[in-house]
């Protein structure tokens, strides 16, 4: 657009340390207005660290913060919001109780130190702010009645809406879609077209590459690479980033002929979310499941845990008919689950790493007259640590103090401590970065050679590759289509799911 | 707003629920149909409807305060004490009202500094200080039961707006407080709907953290939030001390119950977030409609409270079905997008 005078937003050489432990080692970055550029890199390189330099939250020991013309050694938040930068975070800071018009509205009121407001200017302004994104979204419905996709949506408005300059956006499509991931991409080069430098943090690469036309990657708080977008191959972003050499070649281990099934699903109904699915697993297999969202897949899930009520069918494990829509019997027949939602759903938070470790299999360290063992806990918990390579220096913290990749292993080392002949696995890598996601993957891998059975639901298609014998594609609650080993190809599965 | 909307609806839930219940009452005891009924639940809702359009701000904001029936009498009865110890104008009615108001607003400035400064849980704070400021009153303002309450305050109790004499009835008589507390209620709900304080209070219901990244001070709202609640109650406190025409400082005390469930029943999320004056209104007539009818039905005295304390319960219950409810249907609606 030759309307628009170019502008660079960013850092130059800015250094932050945290108690002794440097978190930006000198990290300069430049993005120009009408640019979308990726901050990649692992947990713990920086990256929301930097971000909060940028929005104000923490100051840097040493640096400058150059926005246009002006630039500046720190910024307050309400002078970063000022001046034009904005993030949206992971949890998009929207108050689910309010109409989606109040939740795009009260920050401009806020910015003109009013005390009043109006419904009508405050649904007008929101209006404005979704048409300037060309989005359509029922501005009077309260936001906690609203998709995911759609809430990124509102709060992309809400940050153009105060005249954005510079978007910072977390992951932004950790919970997407592909086909929501699409019209995420519109707007963005909706925004884009006008003007503002969009920041992209993420870990998957193939979103990155489509999206992004310059990208940066620090690795321990230092930028490892720097440059446009199409000079970087996906093993070369994913090398820098981890400092590793990580393929993403198939770790699906061999697997052994067996006549017998872990678990067989029969005709299993809950209308209207799906209907006559029925599938089995035998031992050692890794049967991956996919499709859309609102498609059925995780209600599927967690019907076979007895979570999500089960109008009809039959389920057996190990030759067993279980009851349905019991989670203690599917608990008792072998089955395990652990949930998308690590942290909402699957973690004590605060309590500590290994009282976490041992909660499902509790009864196992029982000891006379209902007390537990507090030896036989400790010990099974520093077990299940070494094993599962968390980084931790004391079991005893509580289990908000690990990053997003350690903490989706302690969810998966609580349910392998109790050894269940079936594993369903709901997003396993969800939010997880490269690094950790390869060992999340290769400890499914060693458990399935040992004989457990995984039903891996996921959206994630490259990592259902990886690891999958087998693929089920849900559409409309039904198996429209399963692929076998030799038939799993990235293109023929996308293809067979929008 | 369609009809399935609004029949859905809490408010009209309580319609309902007030109806059906003034119908039981008046098949039992035809005299519950006179406008001296209607008037005398006016008269026993004004001083509940005060304190629990401030306990309604509260729960919004998703705290909880019990110190203001404590606040309440604290104020009303210190101003009585005051009016008399400083031989103030006892014909004045203004002057025990704005000194009554005044105490509230420090005493919720107290709850204000233990919340919104040293971050203590609300219902804790509150409960401290309601401790403490009972302590206070009964020690150094006084313990005794003053009858002879001044004169404007006296006056007051009987100043009626209007009397409408039935034939072979008794004579209905409506209170002047009606005009004051319908213009307070339209205030209060207007603060909640139409300004950055009130908007505020339902954002930090929603999320603390989402409020503080709007830039919303949270501890200025915390703070405003209880001296608005002192101010209410204390104006609360001096007009129940002059309807009743005396001051008696072990009034009130356990009050807490019949105001908290009323803004329950009324919609008002103990979770925070949700709430809204016109519930708040109905839940207060429900309640006083139960307190002081119940035993035209031939329930006994002692068995209010047990039916106060339940209805909070389905209050509450209902609330949390109606949610999970409202999850599955949002469950249901995603896949029908997909389909």
């Amino acid at each position: 657009m030759s309307t628009l005078v170019t502008a660079e937003y960013g850092v130059e050489n800015i250094v932050k340390s945290f108690g002794g432990a440097k978190a930006l080692a000198g990290v300069s970055l430049s993005v120009k207005s009408g640019q979308v550029h990726c901050i990649a890199g692992e947990n713990g390189s920086g990256k929301s660290t930097l971000i909060k330099i940028m929005s104000g939250v923490h100051a840097p020991d040493t640096g400058l913060i150059r926005l246009g013309e002006k630039s500046f050694n720190a910024l307050s938040p309400r002078e970063a919001v000022r001046e034009g930068v904005q993030v949206i975070f992971q949890d998009f800071s929207l108050l689910p109780n309010l109409t989606v018009a109040e939740n795009i509205a009260l920050p401009t009121y806020i910015s003109n130190n009013s005390r009043f407001l109006s419904k009508r200017e405050s649904k007008e302004i929101a209006r404005t702010a979704l048409d300037l994104i060309g989005v359509d979204i029922d501005i009077n419905s309260p936001v906690a009645d609203i998709s995911i996709a759609s809430k990124q949506l509102i709060a992309i408005a809400r940050a153009t809406n105060l005249g954005v300059k510079m978007l910072f956006m977390d992951e932004p499509t950790t919970a997407l879609t592909r086909k929501e991931i699409k019209r995420l991409f519109e707007v963005v080069e909706q925004i884009k077209a006008r003007g503002v430098a969009t920041v992209f943090v993420s870990h998957k690469i193939d979103e990155i590459q489509e999206i992004c036309n310059t990208i940066t990657i620090l690795r321990n708080g230092e930028v490892v690479a720097d440059g446009l977008m199409k000079d970087y191959k996906r093993d070369a972003i994913s090398e820098a980033m981890t400092g590793l050499n990580i393929s993403e070649t198939r770790i699906a281990p061999p697997l052994k002929k067996s006549t017998t099934k872990v678990i067989e699903v029969k005709n299993l109904t809950t209308k209207p979310t799906f209907s006559n699915v029925s599938f089995s697993i035998a031992p050692g297999e890794i049967l991956g499941i996919t499709g859309l969202l609102g498609s059925g897949r995780t209600e599927l899930a967690e019907a076979i845990f007895g979570q999500y009520p089960v109008d009809s069918g039959e389920i057996n494990v190990e030759g067993k008919s279980i009851p349905l829509n019991s989670s203690s019997a599917a608990i008792k027949a072998g089955i395990g689950y652990v949930p998308p939602d690590r942290l909402t759903q699957g973690l004590f938070l605060e309590q500590s790493i290994l009282r976490n470790l041992v909660a499902v299999g509790i009864d196992q360290y029982q000891g006379r007259g209902g007390r537990l063992a507090k030896s036989r806990l400790n010990e099974a918990g520093e077990k299940w640590i070494k094993d599962l390579r968390i980084k931790t220096k004391n079991p005893q913290n509580p289990v908000t103090s690990l990053s997003g990749g350690n903490q989706q292993r302690v969810v998966l080392a609580k349910w392998l401590a109790m050894n269940p002949h079936l594993m369903i696995l709901n997003g396993p890598t969800v939010g997880v970065d490269i690094g950790s996601k390869r060992e999340i993957l290769e400890i499914i891998r060693d458990r399935a050679q040992e004989g457990m059975a995984f039903l891996v639901v996921s959206d994630d298609i490259p990592e259902l590759i990886q690891i999958c014998h087998r693929v089920m594609v849900i559409k409309n609650g039904q198996v429209s289509k399963e692929f076998n080993e030799s038939e799993l190809d990235e293109n023929v599965l996308y293809k067979e799911l929008s | 707003m369609n009809w399935k909307k609004l029949l859905l609806r809490n408010e009209t839930a309580l319609i309902i629920a007030i109806i059906l219940l003034s119908i039981t009452i008046g098949v039992k005891s035809p005299e519950f149909f006179t406008l001296s009924t209607l008037f005398d639940i006016f008269r026993s809702s004004f001083v509940q409807l005060l304190f629990a359009l401030g306990v309604l701000v509260v729960i919004i904001s998703g705290g909880i305060d019990v110190s203001f029936p404590i606040v309440g009498i604290f104020a009303g009865y210190t101003a009585v004490v005051i009016m008399q110890k400083f031989d103030l104008n006892q014909n004045s009615l203004m002057i025990p009202i704005v000194l009554a108001i005044v105490i509230g607003i420090v005493l919720g400035g107290l709850n204000s500094i233990a919340i919104a400064s040293f971050g203590i849980p609300t219902l804790i704070a509150t409960l401290g200080t309601a401790g403490i400021f009972r302590g206070i009153m009964l020690t150094f303002i006084g313990s005794s039961f003053i009858s002879d309450i001044p004169v404007g305050l006296d006056n007051f109790a009987t100043a009626d707006l209007l009397q409408i004499q039935p034939e072979n009835g008794t004579l209905a008589r409506l209170h002047v407080l009606i005009i004051p507390i319908a213009i307070i209620t339209i205030l209060v709900s207007l603060l909640l709907s139409r300004t950055m304080f009130g908007r505020s209070v339902y954002a930090l219901g929603g999320g603390v953290e989402a409020t503080r990244r709007l830039g919303i001070s949270v501890k200025r709202t915390q703070a405003k939030i209880y001296m608005l609640v002192g101010a209410l109650s204390g104006l609360a406190g001096i007009l129940y001390v002059s309807l009743q025409r005396k001051a008696n400082p072990y009034d009130l005390a356990g009050s807490e119950l019949d105001i908290i469930a009323a803004v329950v029943l009324g919609g008002a999320s103990i979770m925070g977030g949700y709430g809204t004056v016109f519930g708040t209104v109905l839940g207060v007539i429900l309640i006083s409609l139960i307190k002081n009818n119940l035993i035209l039905l031939g329930v006994s005295g002692s068995w209010q409270r047990a039916a106060v304390g339940a209805l909070l319960l389905i209050g509450i219950t209902v609330q949390a079905i109606s949610e999970t409810r409202k999850a599955k249907n949002r469950r249901v609606s995603t896949n029908d997008e997909a389909a």
